[in-house]
């Protein structure tokens, strides 16, 4: 009679480890504490980043709010406004006027709108690359399907380690950062030249125009590295060019930013109010400039 | 000890005994039978689960994707390269740039891992000594072992630089080095399975042969090789599979562009690939999520057949 006592053994441990499972799985739900009051926060993909980050580093700040994060672009967020499906909508644009009317229509107020950064994007280049600007046309021919420079000598442009066919690297077409390059470079109507590198992430752009001496890419200047040189931006050629930084997206001199808002459906409650002040202090705006954006200036 | 009379039990419990009933048998406590047939239930669920995972995640990916196919024009979803899912004036769902994409990788792949693949079971099937043989064989499992995502990695940051340096190309993404990586990712596979089946071939095969007074190569090249044949077509068979479905590493070192190759250092993008990167960021229910899904019924198939015809030719061996 040797086998059986580890049969039964076995029988045991599995029913005792089963029987853990569900012991944990039971003591977790009523436990917690207190319930939080959540903050939903809807709307564009470019920011769903930041919006994430805030959440997270707000999450210590007042331990009795969560914040619910979710993109589908800023159309979406809108839409939540507007249906009073959520507390915050992030748009990387302003609100239009039948926007306004509607939610006006819907609430009997008009939303409250709260500038929270701006979304300013770079062109990249090698640092051996000569070219030291480039106009918004020139960039659509470049990365604009049937856009007609695909060679930088017909930028006038000889690299010194040979090589013409301009690499182009770009992003998942889904992202935000995608969709806002498109709108603004290539036109609502058109779409992106195929055949261009598409990196998963900002940082990716980067590194691989950095590694690689005839590409040409765009990403967030936030996200600049020694190992990669940042284009002039004319509005057409022969313009002066504008180098995109802090000073100039304030301006709007740097022809490729955008303000980001967050929109409330009028007066908020307390806790969201508490939550956007803190997003435009100090502590918030140093998340903006980390998650690759620029800040708003400083009061 | 008591070994002979236990050593009848587990045919004693499957079946009706064979034999007139023993005497010793009812000795046996309520709750051990008990049990005992609960682990009987419990390992044959595990033996069906498999089944039921199958069909569970084809109807599911069937559901999500057959939606679009009315929509679709298949002709055009197959064989045009114009892959523009987020359009907003004129999306256009052709994926024949990605097909093309996968199969290039893998069919380079496939020429660099096969040599390798096969080469190196048959070394350590038959010339290497045993110590060899058990140092090669741990040191190959241990290939096998490395996630995709660390294979990615290389690809990206050393292979990238040395494909450019070597070849003097513009960029190292390409479908060379993601060839590379997935022929390193999928010789494990073919080693051991190659290896398997080359040991398969009776001995009497060798004696006769070195008795005929053929030489080690002749022996290879005319007896063994011939005789495992259809095992190391399987062995080639599940290594294309693996490289038909590898993701991360492709995603990280094909470049991930839509266009036709050309050549070997072109950036091309796999099916895998375009899910992996564009199905987190869609909308359920749109258009593009279901033409996702739809790379993903067709990838289904695509391995499906591999691998059945990997088991035919599996089934072939036996035969013999």
């Amino acid at each position: 009679m040797m086998k059986h006592p580890p049969l039964r053994l076995i029988c045991l441990a599995l029913l005792g480890l089963g029987a853990s499972f569900w012991l944990a799985g039971c003591g977790r739900n009523p436990g917690g504490g207190a319930p939080k009051a959540a903050i939903q926060n809807i709307g564009s993909d470019t920011m769903v980043n930041l919006a994430q980050a805030w959440a997270e580093a707000y999450a210590p700040v007042d331990t009795a709010v969560s914040v619910e994060v979710s993109g589908g672009g800023s159309g979406i967020g809108v839409a939540a406004l507007i249906n009073g499906t959520c507390d915050v909508a992030n748009c990387s644009r302003k609100l239009e006027p039948e926007e306004v009317e509607k939610c006006n229509a819907r609430h009997g107020h008009d939303p409250k709108e709260y500038l929270v950064g701006y979304d300013a994007l770079a062109l990249y280049v090698h640092p051996s690359n000569p070219l030291n600007e480039i106009s918004l046309e020139e960039i659509s021919e470049i990365f604009r399907e049937g856009g007609k420079v695909d060679k930088w000598s017909q930028m006038g442009v000889t690299l010194p380690g040979g090589g013409d066919e301009i690499i182009r690297v770009s992003r998942q077409n889904n992202s935000g950062t995608y969709h806002y390059f498109r709108e603004m470079v290539v036109g609502k109507k058109s779409d992106m030249k195929l055949g261009s590198r598409d990196m998963n992430g900002s940082k990716d752009v980067v590194e691989l125009v950095s590694r690689t001496p005839s590409a040409i890419g765009y990403s967030g200047f936030g996200y600049a590295t020694k190992g990669v040189k940042i284009l002039k931006v004319s509005q057409k050629r022969g313009e002066p060019a504008v180098q995109p930084s802090i000073p100039t997206t304030w301006d709007s001199t740097y022809p490729i930013a955008r303000p980001m808002f967050l929109y409330t459906p009028g007066q908020p409650p307390a806790h969201v109010q508490k939550y956007i002040d803190w997003i435009l202090t100090d502590a918030g705006q140093q998340i903006v400039e980390e998650s690759g954006y620029v800040p708003l200036p400083k009061k | 000890m008591s070994l002979p009379p236990e050593s009848t039990a587990p045919d004693a419990d499957g079946q009706p005994p064979a034999g007139p009933a023993r005497p010793a048998r009812p000795q046996r406590s309520r709750v051990e039978t008990v049990s005992e047939q609960a682990i009987e239930w419990l390992i044959r669920l595990c033996g069906v689960s498999a089944i039921l995972f199958v069909f569970a995640i084809f109807f599911f990916v069937f559901r999500e994707g057959a939606p679009i196919l009315a929509k679709l024009d298949v002709f055009k979803f197959l064989f045009t390269p114009s892959w523009y899912p987020t359009s907003l004036g004129n999306p256009r769902y052709g994926v024949g740039a990605l097909i093309l994409g996968t199969l290039s990788v893998t069919a380079l792949a496939m020429v660099i891992a096969v040599p390798f693949g096969l080469g190196a079971a048959i070394f350590v099937s038959e010339f290497c000594g045993k110590r060899t043989k058990e140092t090669l064989k741990i040191v190959i499992e241990l290939l096998a072992a490395i996630p995709s995502v660390v294979w990615g990695f290389i690809g990206l940051t050393v292979m990238n630089v040395v494909i450019q340096r070597v070849f003097n190309v513009q960029v190292g993404l390409n479908v060379l080095n993601a060839a590379i990586l997935l022929a390193l990712m999928s010789v494990p596979i073919m080693v051991s399975i190659g290896e398997d089946s080359l040991k398969a071939v009776p001995d009497s095969y060798r004696e006769a042969a070195v008795a005929l007074g053929a030489t080690r190569w002749q022996l290879v090249w005319r007896v063994l090789v011939p005789a495992a044949r259809n095992g190391l077509l399987a062995a080639v068979l599940l290594g294309v599979g693996r490289a038909v479905g590898e993701t991360m590493a492709v995603l990280m070192a094909t470049g991930h562009s839509v266009n036709i190759p050309h050549s070997i250092f072109d950036s091309v993008r796999t099916l895998t690939a375009t899910i992996a990167a564009e199905l987190g960021e869609t909308a359920a229910g749109s258009d593009h999520y279901r033409v996702l899904f739809l790379i993903g019924i067709l990838l289904f198939s695509i391995t499906f057949v591999i691998n059945l015809a990997a088991d035919l030719v599996v089934k072939g061996v036996r035969k013999q």
